[in-house]
């Protein structure tokens, strides 16, 4: 008989979103509202919230993982995968439904979690292993392995503010790898470091599933859930859209995700323009064809649609590419400032191909209209670029970005 | 098959271990604080109060001399303004050790609830990125404050030979009436954290609670310029017991023993009613932080 290391039960979780703040436009406004803003206040924490405020992150999830079988969590942003991990790694809690788990449980949500700056990279080990739920002796255990896993053996004893951000997250992620759980919940941490680490660290999740340990994996990047998952759900708007076979799930996912375009998290927008002009969409295209996971090789078309409120005599776009939270570079749809017009609009750039590496990149998008009137958005989507290297070995292909370039060798 | 556990498992700590299961369900209101999650979770515990404490003095020029700087410099002014301009009376001591008696607990109550109330919303990252148990957080930014008392006990202990006041068998009771401001700090503290995580109000009101409190304490001034028909309301605060218990101890005063009990008593309720509200409201935490 098989045992289950999970059990989830008609698992609901349901979040107030508040409304959005009311405008105040007159000094009269913003003084009565000191007396009408904490009466709505207390008014609303004391009765129950409307219908429309509240949303429904995850519906009746229902599913069961066996010891050490590794699975697989697909789905779109906004699909509940974040919500069903905080869940299970208990930082909150469900609004209905049960779950049980056997064994020790181990998360790897956002590694680096409780890093402290002004400590060294020993300190931060042992700081971030207790957060983890390690006792001092197994730290003390795995030390020289942690150290050596992350390749920062000679700044052990540097505070980790003066580390450079690849040596940070090395740490991290070799800290929280290390733990020795029943289950593990992994999420998106793969997409740390360079390439190397990046195989490194995929490589070690394979070890762990290989021991007999039971993975909950989250990720965006598909070529991982492909080699490591033995099984995979795809969520969507909360519900349990498909559990069975991984090729399977991949195929459903791609052609549901596909379909729309990659959605843009607007709620990372802050500055003055917010509200004015939105930002919706970002649609990644390779030969006319819209695709989810991006051939490095081949050129890449990136369409941005959004809605513009208002006619702005001019205004920059721009879209920023991010790695590992290096910023890299920076598009213009337009070679000079122009004029925007109101109403919905589609932003193109298209970039050659062999120019971003294997893994993934961050996407960040900015819009300036005059001085004191801008947005940007750090993080708003994100790119991913398949691991296929057209034959090149893996040191081929390191670094932030390729730079086109020609070579030849010559006897001397 | 069971994967099998390899021999760096931590043996002893059943709650880590293989066979432990996990039920997660949603909150049910008030529930018992659970004892060994926490214990658990102790050396989480240690390595954050740690952290606190090593951290608080790093870049610093006088490093660690602080601790001994604020304590000083506060009695100093005190004594200056209470002693030398106002006159307070002091039963007969020498002013700036009957105020530093009391200033020593007082000094590390108000600086354990100011950061405790402050701790959890702090700790933002650290609540919507992991679990552990929350309670931990306050605890550790209240045991943070225990270097500098003990730092300040010293220098009270090196005042007292300055100022010739003997050291008396009393002083063993600083231990338990210590015990006592801790659980109060505590009490207070957690309640004051699981508030500020909802309201934010608290961020700009504990630091006003903790000065109004101070003045409705006999910390700078004597029990005795309190009219005697009015001192039953200075007990309702549970301050007033352990402060004069603290005079007491250190100046080799007799104790009152029922303001004490009362005290005492008052000290573990605050304790059970802040832990229990916490406990209450910490999963909610995540969301709302």
């Amino acid at each position: 008989m098989t045992t289950n290391a999970i059990e989830a039960e008609g698992l609901w979780k349901e979040y107030a979103i508040g409304l959005p703040d009311a405008r105040y436009d007159t000094f009269y406004d913003v003084v009565t509202s000191w007396i009408t803003a904490p009466v709505q206040r207390l008014r609303s924490f004391a009765g129950r919230t409307a219908e429309s405020e509240r949303f429904w992150a995850l519906r009746d999830l229902q599913f069961k993982v066996a010891e050490g079988e590794v699975l697989g969590v697909i789905g779109r942003n906004g699909a509940g995968k974040s919500t069903l991990l905080k869940i299970l790694t208990r930082i909150t809690a469900p609004t209905r439904g049960r779950i049980t788990m056997r064994g020790r449980v181990a998360s790897l949500l956002e590694v680096g979690t409780g890093f402290h700056p002004e400590l060294s990279g020993r300190e931060n080990i042992f700081l971030n292993g207790a957060i983890m739920g390690m006792m001092r002796r197994e730290v003390q255990q795995k030390f020289d392995e942690i150290v050596a896993f992350a390749e920062v053996e000679k700044f052990i004893d540097t505070p980790v503010k003066r580390y450079s951000s690849g040596m940070y997250v090395r740490l991290a992620f070799a800290v929280a790898s290390h733990l020795e759980a029943d289950v593990l919940l992994v999420d998106e941490v793969l997409a740390v470091g360079d390439a190397a680490f990046q195989r490194k660290s995929i490589s070690r999740m394979g070890d762990v599933a290989r021991r007999g340990r039971t993975v909950l994996f989250v990720s965006h990047n598909l070529g991982a859930i492909r080699n490591l998952c033995s099984r995979a759900v795809v969520l969507e708007q909360g519900r349990l859209m498909f559990d069975g076979e991984v090729r399977e799930g991949l195929a459903l996912y791609e052609k549901s995700f596909a379909a729309p375009g990659a959605e843009i998290d607007e709620t990372r927008f802050q500055g003055t323009l917010g509200g004015r002009l939105r930002i919706e969409e970002l649609v990644c295209r390779q030969r006319g064809e819209i695709v989810t996971v991006i051939d490095p090789l081949m050129e890449l078309e990136l369409e941005l649609r959004g809605t513009s409120l208002e006619l702005f005599p001019v205004l920059d776009l721009k879209i920023s590419f991010f790695r590992d939270g290096t910023f890299i570079a920076s598009c213009h749809d337009t070679a000079r400032e122009a004029a925007m017009q109101e109403g919905p609009f589609i932003s193109r750039i298209v970039i050659p191909g062999d120019v971003f590496r294997p893994g993934r990149y961050s996407v960040g998008v900015g819009a300036v209209a005059s001085i004191g009137l801008w947005m940007w958005g750090a993080d708003v989507a994100a790119l991913d670029f398949s691991d296929e290297r057209g034959g090149r070995s893996a040191g081929r292909v390191e670094g932030l970005i390729a730079i086109p370039h020609r070579g030849e060798r010559v006897r001397g | 098959m069971k994967p099998r556990r390899i021999g760096s498992m931590p043996t002893g700590d059943s709650y880590w271990a293989h066979e432990h299961v996990t039920v997660i369900e949603p909150p049910t209101g008030w529930r018992l604080l659970d004892w060994r999650e926490l214990w658990a979770y102790r050396e989480l515990l240690w390595v954050l109060t740690t952290r606190d404490v090593k951290v608080r003095y790093k870049q610093t020029v006088l490093g660690t001399a602080w601790a001994v700087i604020r304590p000083l410099f506060t009695m100093v002014v005190f004594t200056i303004i209470f002693g030398n301009f106002a006159h307070m009376p002091s039963e007969g001591y020498p002013y700036p050790i009957f105020l530093y008696s009391a200033l020593l607990p007082w000094t590390f109550f108000s600086a354990a609830i100011a950061s405790a109330a402050q701790s959890v919303v702090g700790s933002a990252t650290l609540v919507s990125k992991v679990y552990f148990p929350r309670l931990i957080i306050p605890i550790s930014s209240v045991g943070s404050g225990l270097v500098d008392l003990l730092v300040s006990t010293a220098i009270l202990l090196l005042m007292m030979v300055w100022y010739r006041v003997g050291w008396t068998v009393n002083l063993l009771a600083a231990v338990p009436l210590m015990v006592a401001v801790i659980f109060i700090a505590l009490g207070f503290g957690t309640l004051l954290a699981a508030i500020t995580v909802s309201y934010r109000d608290f961020s700009h009101l504990t630091p006003f609670i903790v000065q109004i409190w101070m003045y409705a304490t006999p910390v700078v001034f004597p029990l005795s310029v309190v009219p005697a028909r009015w001192r039953w309301l200075l007990y309702l605060n549970p301050m007033t017991g352990l402060i004069e218990g603290f005079r007491s101890a250190f100046l080799g005063k007799p104790f009152d023993l029922l303001g004490l009990s009362v005290s005492f008593t008052v000290a573990v309720v605050i304790f059970a009613a802040g832990v229990a509200y916490f406990e209450k409201v910490e999963r909610r935490f995540a969301d709302i932080i």
